[in-house]
Formats: structure tokens, sequence, C-alpha cells
């Protein structure tokens, strides 16, 4: 028992490097491995609004699934204390400005006043900004960490989801085209 | 030519660090002083070797060759030369070279200085060395050259970052390398102890001092890179959670449990498999730290793609080291026999608690780090998982550790009366309620934590002077006595309290500037005004200002207190640097010791220039408090004990002699 004990770190180190490893060796293409929300209603969910960021919504301090119905919508979950937000930012303002959707931004464990900051210094891009500060919106999406994006059709089902800051390339090469698609099914 | 004869003397290292690696470990298994000395000798020559590697280097960045890949990626003729010196290891290809250069110097210095050590412990510590040594030359050598050639010569280099180019950060990576390889000699000596199968005190009074070493070094390298985020970056922060950041406080926080857990092993021969452990889950992270830093792990799977024999070559090499010493200790330290027993409150049942707290610390880091990089690996995304985890997991962890850290020392060994320690530390409750107190009052009512903080910081300071106070029994004997007494405390025990008191500083430090920070961002014209904690602030406005090898943007503001007296201008900067297309910011921070003022001017806009004003209270003590702590540990270094090593200390019962002395 005692000597199980001592192999206890060489067996976690081994448990770590196959975690770490495997997906590289089998030379996996990660952003293929999709969340088991897409093509799924998206979850339930009413979040109080970010003050001065009235929305779709028709309670305009409530950010809620239901508001989300009868437009093609882009989820972005931040947090001012995220860096790669502030790094995928600039491409957020440029999706917005484009208006082949509506963004909707979830501030993701958050202080609010924060979040104010935060848009109020480098731009909002937002319609509308929920406030999640406890986090719980973010387990309903499956949340891995911030910053996450997700498409929404005007059915209100999940159609695409991106982990991670977006880049300029990940929105020419699938978001663009995927607004545009989702448009013509309109 | 010259880049090629340093491309010899690498390829020169590396037989040396195979010669090393076999001579002396074979001479220890044969007990045969012939092999042993000549794998001595073997690690002279590496070391050697690379320090010529090194040289050469240094020299083709200070020359501009051009025709050497790595300087034309980070050189430029316009640079000033501390920048261009500091080009050689501000690159992934060049900072191996550097890491690696430390650790064949360590390996040589123990190889020539460690007399004093059983002559097998030795050649096994310098053979563990070179074998490490044989690993990581091979991949400069093989994977990340960094004396390799170019064709066509460009006729300018491409610059090092700008954002780089700063004397804290030139001096950031060597001290942390110093930090990270420094405790491959306590792994190394862990290994030799359990090719050994011994470990007594004499083990453990020599790797302190390495440790001890290696720890001050990667305080200072830690406080020096966090001092430049705070002052370069121009976000006003001075630690982000962020990766690369997570990755030196790792190894700092096993590195000061081992550190803790040595003096156990060397006063009381006690937690022994333990601290075996310790230096070998520190030297893992300091491993885990170089990569991360330097296209390290983070950006190998990043750049997996890219040059798929850089990552798989690191990620092998962490396997066979770590794995490798793992696999030993499994095999072996059930073997290590069991050392003195004690009681829960005792000064070992104090250190127990330390070490469980900063490996647990460690380990929440740990998680919080490398969750993101396993989504990366299966996702190729970096996520963060921010302050608000470290809130709730690396606080209330820390918050105990302060207030064990000031009881400790104040128990005894074996057996210790955690009541009559408490009782001795009423001065110390005294402050922290006094503080707390003051706290409330200042901010009235307000975050609780700041109270906590400020308190706690209070606490751990006086509770340090109090542990020498008792020591010197200052009050209770005459004054002449005390001072007596003082003078012939060993110094690794005023250093060890100096040490503390250091960390109670920078606890008030960084309470105060995370939550009596205030800030102020507008948008201003020439002549107008700001106001900031008791401060005004007039604009006169934005000038052009040629540099070295940038275009500064200089901004001009008056300071006065209130509406008083001028206290002189302040002056942040935009630079331009054309090579690099980059801007930088510089902060303008005036500093009283107690407070910083800090202004960044942003982008000029259609109304005026965008300016950032924050107040920083307290934040100066954060790095003064790093520097008190290296201050105690270079202190602690310089203990007699430590200075003549274990004289003879092979002999059973002249360590008992010794560990009777040090425990009266």
């Amino acid at each position: 028992m005692r000597r199980l004990l001592y192999l206890l770190p060489a067996l976690l180190l081994a448990v770590l490097l196959f975690r770490f490893v495997t997906p590289l060796l089998r030379g996996d293409d990660p952003s293929r491995i999709a969340s088991v929300l897409i093509g799924k209603p998206v979850p339930n969910f009413a979040l109080a609004s970010l003050d001065g960021t009235p929305g779709p919504s028709s309670d305009k301090h409530i950010l809620s699934s239901a508001s989300l119905r009868g437009q093609i919508t882009l989820v972005n979950f931040f947090a001012s204390w995220c860096t790669p937000c502030r790094a995928e930012h600039p491409t957020l303002m440029r999706v917005a400005a484009s208006k082949k959707a509506v963004v909707i931004g979830i501030a993701y464990k958050d202080d609010p006043m924060a979040s104010a900051k935060f848009l109020a210094e480098l731009g909002n891009p937002f319609a509308q900004v929920g406030v999640d500060r406890a986090g719980a919106t973010g387990i309903e999406f499956g949340l891995t960490g911030v910053p996450e994006t997700f498409v929404i059709d005007a059915k209100g089902i999940v159609r695409f989801r991106h982990v991670g800051p977006l880049l300029e390339r990940d929105v020419a090469d699938k978001i663009l085209p995927l607004l545009a698609k989702l448009k013509n099914e309109q | 030519m010259i880049a090629e004869l340093g491309q010899f003397a690498l390829s020169l290292a590396l037989i040396a660090a195979i010669a090393q690696a076999i001579l002396s470990l074979v001479g220890a298994h044969r007990i045969d002083a012939r092999f042993m000395a000549a794998g001595a000798r073997a690690a002279s020559l590496q070391a050697g070797s690379l320090a010529f590697a090194f040289g050469v280097l240094l020299w083709s960045h200070a020359q501009d060759d051009f025709s050497v890949r790595n300087v034309s990626e980070n050189g430029h003729r316009l640079k000033p030369m501390l920048y261009k010196l500091a080009g050689a290891w501000g690159n992934h290809e060049g900072s191996m070279l550097l890491w690696i250069l430390v650790l064949a110097a360590f390996g040589a210095a123990v190889a020539l200085r460690g007399r004093q050590l059983p002559a097998t412990l030795r050649a096994r510590v310098v053979g563990v060395q070179g074998l490490i040594g044989i690993g990581f030359v091979l991949f400069v050598v093989l994977a990340s050259n960094p004396l390799a050639r170019m064709f066509p010569v460009p006729f300018e280099g491409n610059d090092l970052n700008p954002i780089l180019q700063d004397p804290a950060l030139a001096a950031h990576p060597p001290f942390l390398y110093l930090g990270y390889v420094g405790f491959s000699v306590a792994f190394s000596f862990a290994i030799a102890a359990l090719l050994e199968g011994r470990v007594d005190p004499a083990w453990a009074r020599w790797v302190r001092p390495w440790t001890l070493a290696a720890w001050c070094c990667l305080t200072l390298g830690i406080a020096l890179g966090s001092w430049w985020a705070y002052y370069e970056l121009g976000w006003g922060g001075w630690w982000f959670w962020d990766p690369v950041e997570n990755a030196s406080l790792m190894p700092w926080l096993s590195g000061t449990a081992l550190l803790h857990s040595a003096v156990v092993v060397e006063k009381r021969d006690a937690l022994k498999s333990w601290t075996v452990l310790l230096a070998i889950l520190t030297f893992a992270l300091s491993l885990v730290g170089t990569f991360l830093v330097r296209s390290g792990v983070l950006s190998s799977v990043h750049a997996f793609a890219v040059d798929p024999a850089r990552g798989v070559f690191v990620l092998v090499l962490l396997a066979l080291t770590v794995g490798g010493a793992l696999t030993l200790y499994a095999w072996r330290a059930p073997q290590l026999k069991l050392g003195g027993l004690f009681r829960p409150i005792s000064r070992e049942g104090a250190l127990v608690l330390n070490n469980l707290l900063l490996t647990t610390a460690c380990a929440t880091v740990f998680v919080g780090t490398l969750y993101p990089l396993f989504l990366d690996a299966t996702q190729g995304r970096s996520v963060s998982v921010g302050p608000p985890y470290y809130l709730r997991s690396f606080t209330p962890l820390m918050v105990g550790l302060l207030v064990a850290m000031a009881a400790g020392p104040l128990l005894a060994w074996k057996r210790g009366d955690l009541a009559a320690a408490l009782q001795r530390l009423w001065v110390a409750l005294l402050a922290l309620l006094i503080v707390a107190s003051l706290t409330w009052y200042v901010q009235g009512g307000g975050p609780w934590l700041a109270l906590v903080g400020f308190g706690l910081g209070a606490w751990t300071i006086v509770g340090a002077a109090t542990d020498l106070a008792e020591r010197v029994r200052l009050f209770r004997v005459p004054l002449s006595s005390s001072s007596a007494r003082f003078a012939n405390l060993p110094r690794s025990a005023i250093g060890a309290a100096i040490a503390h008191a250091g960390l109670g500083i920078a606890v008030v430090g960084m309470t105060g500037s995370a939550l009596w920070q205030s800030e102020r961002v507008l948008t201003m014209q020439v002549g107008e005004k700001v106001e900031i904690a008791g401060y005004t602030l007039t604009f006169d406005g934005v000038h052009k200002e040629p540099g070295a090898n940038y275009v500064a943007e200089r901004g001009a503001f008056r300071l006065q207190r209130g509406n008083g007296d001028g206290l002189g201008t302040m002056t942040p900067e935009r630079r331009f640097y054309p090579s690099q297309r980059t801007t930088t910011t510089e902060a303008a921070i005036r500093t009283t010791g107690l407070a910083d003022l800090y202004v960044v001017i942003g982008e000029p806009d259609g109304n005026g220039t965008v300016v950032r004003v924050w107040h920083h209270p307290f934040v100066p003590w954060i790095w003064g408090g790093a520097i008190v702590m290296v201050a105690g540990g270079l202190l602690s270094l310089a203990d007699r004990r430590l200075r003549v090593g274990a004289p003879r200390a092979s002999t059973p019962g002249k360590v008992a002699a010794n560990v009777v002395a040090a425990d009266a």
C-alpha cells in the first residue's frame, strides 16, 4: 500500500503526458471538436441586462434565450479580466459593424462596473449585454473559458461554436460564410 | 568563421556532457576515483565550451553579424548596445543556450566546489547534471541552433520586439534562468540520493544553499518581470495570472516549500522522501516554466504543425527527465529510512503545514494554468480562467499561510506549545487589529479583503520581529545582553525573519494596489486638468521626439498637489519603432514610496489625446518586499554553517553532534 503511494506521482505524470501527447500525435484538427449544443436549441437563460445596453428584448432590462428568437445572433462570452478577450475585441467590433448578425455579449463572472468600463474603453460591439455574474449561464452553454462565441439562427438553434479569441481568419473563413448561409435559409 | 567556432563548441559540449554523465555515474557505481575525477573534468569542459558558444553568440549580436539567422531575426544596427547584447537571450534559441550554459555551470560548480561532499554522492550529482545536459544540448544543436547561418545575408535585422527593449527585461531572463536552473542542482541531489539510497542531514545541508540561491534569483527574476509588466505594458497592473507568469510562480511556490522541508531534514532527519519528491517536482515545474516562457509547451503546441521536431523533442525530454525521476522515486524512495518523530504541534508540524499550503497553492495555479493548456492541446485555442478563479482558490491558501507563518518559528522542535507561541505573538495580534481597524476607518467599511490583507501584512511583519525579539529575549534581559545575543544569532535565523517580513511588506503592497487603486480615463486637450487622489495634472500637449531606434510622442503633464505647489512635469511616451512597425507605451511614474502616480497616453482621437491616470497606493511595496525577501535569503546564504558546508559530515557521530548543537 505504501509503495503504491510512492508510485502515485509517476502515475499522475503518465496521465498528464498521455492527455497532452495523444491529441498531438493523432494530429487531430482540434477546431473540429464540436459542441454538443450544435443543432440543438439555445439553453434557457434569463439575465439582467448591463445598464446602457438595451437590446432586441421586449423588456429592456432582461436578456433571455427567448429574446434571441427571430434574428440571427452571435453570442460572445467575455470578461474584463480576460486578456484574450481584449485581443479579440477589434474583430468583434468589425463583425458588429458588418450588421450581418445581432451581436450579443454575456459578461462571464465579471463585475458589472468592470464590464461597463471595459466596453467604454474599447468600444461596445454588443446590441445587448447580459450579466452572468455567477457563471450559471456559462455552465448551461458548456463554456470551457472565456472568450467563447456562439452563432444562433433565427429559430434559436445553436449553429456554431468557437472556443478562444476570434481571429480575423475565423471570421472570414467560418463565421461570415455561415451568416450568409443562415440569411439565405430565412 | 566565428559562428562556426561556436557551433564546434556546442558539439564539443555535447560530447563533454555524455562523458560527464557516463564517467561520473559509472565511477560512482564502481567507486573508482579516476573515473569520477575525469567526470568532473568533463563537467568543466562542458561549461567552458558552452560559455565559449554563448560568447560567440553575444559577439555576433554585438557585431550585427546578420549572416547568423538569430542575429538577423532579432538584431538591428540602430539598437543600443545593451539591447544588442540582450537580443542574444531575448529569443527562444539564444535563451535556450543561456539555459544550458547555466545548467552546465552549476554542474561544474558542484564538481569543483563540492570537496566536502562524499565522493560518490558528488559524482552522482555531477553525472545526473550531465544527463540533463545531454538532453538539452542535443535539443539546442538539433532543433534550436542559435548559431545557424542564413543565406542570402540581409542588410538589416528584424529588430528585437520593442516591448522587450527595456533594462529590467534585459536582466529578467538571466535571473529567472539562474533560478529555474538552480533547482536542477536540488534535482540532481535528489536523484543522487535515491541512487545512493540515503538521505541525511548532511545531504540537506548541501541541498539548502543551492536551493536558497536559486530561490533568491527566482524571486528577483519574478519581481523584475512583474515590475516590467507594471511600467511597460501600460495597463497599470503588475500581475495578470497569465500562463507565462504562473509558469514562474509554480517553481517559486514549490521551491519555497522545498526550502522549508529541507530544514526539517537538516535539523530533524525527517520528511526525507517528501523533500526528495519536492526537489524533483520543483525542477519539473522549472522545466515546464522554461518551455512555457520561450515558445515553450504553449507555443510549441501552437507551432506544432510548423516545427514538429521542436514540440515533440521538448515533450520527450520533459517526459524522460521527470518520468525517469519519478519512476526512480517510486522504486527507491520506500527504502529510505524513516526519520525522527514529532508531534503535530511543533516546528516540524508548522513546516509540514507550510508545505501543505504551498504545494496546494502550487497545485491550484497548476490546474488554472494547464486547464486552458489542455484545451489548447485539444482545440488549439487559448482561453483564460482568469483572476476570479485565483481569487477564490489561491487567496484563501495564502491567508492561511500568512496566519501560520508568524507562529511557526516560535514553536519548539519535536513538541511545541501553541498557546505559549500565540501568547508571545500578542504584539503582532495587536498590530493586526490596529491596522485592520485603521483600514476600516480610512475606507469607511469597504472591501473586507483590504482589512484581511493589511492586517495580515502587519501581523507577518511584527510576527517576524517578534521571532527575533524572542530569540534575543528583548526587554527581559538587559539591552546589552540582548545585543550580544543578537550578534551570536545564526545568520540564517535573522535571514528567515527578514524574508518573512519581506513577504508581509509585499502583501501590504499587493492589497493596497489591488483594492485601493483609483483610475481616470479621459480625452484631454491642451490646458485641460485632471484630478486624482489629491493631485492635479495639467496637460501641456504632445510633441515628437526622436530616439535611438524609435520616434517618441511625448506628452507633458504639469503635476500639482491639489491647487498648490508645482511638483514638476510627468512625461509619458508612445514610442513607434519603424523596423518592427510596433508602438510601445512608456508610462510616466512618480512615486512617493507609499504610492505611485501613473500616467499613460494613448492614441490621439478627434477631440484630443486619450489619457489614463492611475493612483496605486502601496504598489512600490510589492517590489520593495521582494527585495527584502531576497536580502533575507542572501543573509541566510552567508551563514557560516552553509559557507563552510558540512565539514566531514559523512561521519555519523559528527552529524548527530551538529544536529544537537543546532537544536540547542
